[in-house]
């Protein structure tokens, strides 16, 4: 009950929030809400130990299939949000085969070598693509009544709220996998391989699924996304998005649900707050860099071990990062 | 006499220049405790590694109740019955000790992720959590389940290993040197439950150093040298075959 109440006050300031805000800021808050479906759809495809650095070009496939299916083809927008998510899980699925061969470093390689190459088809591809100056109009979310409340999507406030309730339902799924029998088997394949097979557990396949479902969220990330600010191009989705994301995991941590979520908000509370307001937004990577040095070193397990700390015991899910003993 | 449950047919797996197992063949019985001995670098653990999936033989074949497995990959094996512990303490040492398990019971109860999502596995799940609270029960382990089992003692991190395993109901189990890091008082209590565990019709494959726990637990016992099979046997004639002798102490009396 005490759990309900919590999760309701939450959400009570999550929909008062905007109100106290200027216009600039809500249209931040919009970006970061998404952001927060790409960094928890990140850390799902960490559960099983690989780390990726293509996702947020799988992010930008679900913001182009969707953006092409509703312009070409007229789909309602909801609908292709939706298509968009199955196109990057299905995208995802045909690179899972050659990156599935490889391992750590070679795995993190190869899934940038394959994020390269899709970035490269945009640029290439003027049709259906758009070349490098990408997609422009994408058709916006349509407005719709819903009784007590009317979307206008004019307004940065209304998408917010859509876009909340889709990362809201996203991150509720990603949740009940994470918390069930799949889950642990996730987090099996990732701390000892060898054992989880040993137990009849089909590594490759499970390593596959996280894989495909974290590109399918991360794809609606991107959508949301396309349909708000109604143009992409190949390099919203360069590999220096790709950093950010990677800073927002790792100074989060990667041991909790919450952890990525958490470097994602302090890190954009940061930026938009400290930085922008001082006038050093031009100097975002580097500080982002030096961030990201500084909390390797200091806070090798990210901001939620602070949290962690203080309700200490409270929720403990393991976090020793140590190393599983090596094949013999 | 029933047909072998598990055959090892001319094996062979090279390692570059290096032969660690070398045409080696035996047979075990279905039901029965079988040891497989030899001085270290003898080949033991290469031997389960390839009867477990883990390799593919260069040459030779492994059949299980007549059927091909070698080349299959490991989970492949473990699906068709054979399953192993580890020589070292290889536990998911991040996870607590009811969850180890749990991945024990994977291949009776697999996880479906739509029945996950949609909330109707609860039995599944609830199957599986009695499984794997039986399992611990067995190796006496049930006050630690919510431990981390990398905090956990040697001897019980060995136990769990096999707890994990028996998880699993296997038809054959291969345990790689489960006494080791056990206590006398330990060791004596885990040879006891691998004979209510055979007498449950599991059939073990049983790795091990302790020569008094081999000689007072197996029915049968191959011991391999180099790769190769040097004798087969019953304890007793294990006990004072010569060249069983020659291999391990170099001339002395006893192996035990
Ligand atoms: N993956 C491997 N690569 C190269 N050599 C190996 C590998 N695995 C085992 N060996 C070698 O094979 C021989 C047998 O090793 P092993 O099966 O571990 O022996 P045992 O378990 O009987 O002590 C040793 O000489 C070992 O060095
Ligand atoms: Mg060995």
């Amino acid at each position: 009950m005490a759990k309900l109440a919590t999760l309701l006050g939450f959400g009570a300031i999550l929909l008062a929030l905007p109100h106290a805000l200027s216009f600039s800021q809500q249209e931040i808050l919009v970006f970061l809400t998404i952001n927060v479906l790409l960094v928890a759809s990140y850390r799902l495809l960490t559960l099983t130990g690989e780390w990726s650095l293509g996702h947020v070009v799988i992010m930008g496939v679900g913001a182009y299939a969707s953006a092409l299916l509703s312009k070409r083809l007229g789909i309602y927008v909801p609908a292709a949000m939706l298509l968009g998510a199955v196109t990057a899980a299905m995208i995802a699925l045909a690179l899972s085969f050659p990156l599935f061969r490889m391992k750590g470093f070679y795995f993190l390689i190869g899934s940038f070598a394959a994020g390269e190459i899709i970035r490269l088809l945009w640029k290439r591809f003027r049709d259906p693509f758009g070349g490098p100056k990408g997609i422009k109009k994408i058709d916006p979310m349509p407005d719709f009544d819903i009784g007590i409340y009317a979307f206008d999507f004019f307004e940065p406030i209304s998408y917010y709220y859509f876009a909340l309730a889709v990362v809201g339902v996203s991150l509720w799924v990603m949740w009940r996998i994470e918390r069930s029998p799949v889950g642990l088997t996730f987090h099996a394949v990732h701390w000892q391989d060898r054992l989880a097979e040993a137990s009849g557990v089909n590594v490759r396949a499970y390593r596959t699924l996280a894989f495909v479902l974290a590109s399918g969220f991360a794809g609606l990330s991107g959508a949301l996304l396309a349909h708000y600010i109604g143009t992409i191009n190949p390099n919203s989705f360069d590999v220096e998005q790709m950093v950010f994301v990677l800073t927002w995991t790792i100074v989060g941590g990667t041991a909790t649900f919450y952890g990525p979520i958490l470097g994602c908000v302090v890190l954009t509370i940061l930026n938009e707050i400290v930085l922008r307001e001082a006038g050093f937004e031009q100097m975002r990577p580097l500080i982002y860099g030096l961030i990201l040095i500084l909390s390797v070193l200091f806070m090798p397990k990210g901001l939620e071990s602070l949290v962690r700390g203080a309700f200490s015991g409270r929720n403990a899910r393991k976090n020793s990062a140590g190393e599983t003993e090596a094949m013999e | 006499m029933s047909p072998p449950v598990l055959e090892i047919d001319n094996l062979t797996m090279r390692f570059g220049g290096l032969t660690a197992i070398d045409r080696l063949s035996f047979k075990v019985e279905r039901g029965a405790i079988h040891g497989l001995i030899g001085p270290n670098g003898a080949g033991k653990t290469t031997t389960f590694n390839v009867v477990s999936g883990f390799y593919k033989p260069t040459g030779g074949e492994v059949r299980l109740r007549g059927e091909t497995i070698s080349g299959l990959r490991m989970f492949e094996v473990a699906r068709r019955g054979v399953v192993r512990t580890f020589q070292h303490s290889t536990l998911f040492a991040e996870l607590t000790v009811l969850e180890n398990v749990l991945i024990g019971t994977h291949m009776s109860f697999p996880p479906n992720i739509f029945a996950a999502m949609a909330g109707v596995d609860k039995a599944n799940r609830r199957a599986a959590r009695a499984r794997a609270e039986e399992a611990l029960e067995f190796f006496g382990l049930s006050g630690l389940s919510d431990e981390l089992a990398g905090d956990l003692p040697h001897g019980h991190q060995r136990a769990l290993g096999m707890a994990v395993a028996l998880a699993a109901r296997p038809d054959v189990v291969l345990l790689d040197e489960p006494f080791t890091g056990m206590n006398p008082e330990e060791t004596r209590r885990m040879m006891e439950l691998m004979v209510k565990l055979r007498n449950t019709g599991v059939t073990i494959l049983l790795v091990e150093h302790d020569m008094h726990a081999i000689m007072g637990l197996c029915d049968r016992i191959t011991c391999m040298s180099f790769g190769r099979l040097l004798a087969e046997g019953n304890p007793q004639e294990i006990r004072h075959h010569p060249d069983v002798i020659e291999a391990y102490l170099g001339g002395a009396r006893h192996v035990a």
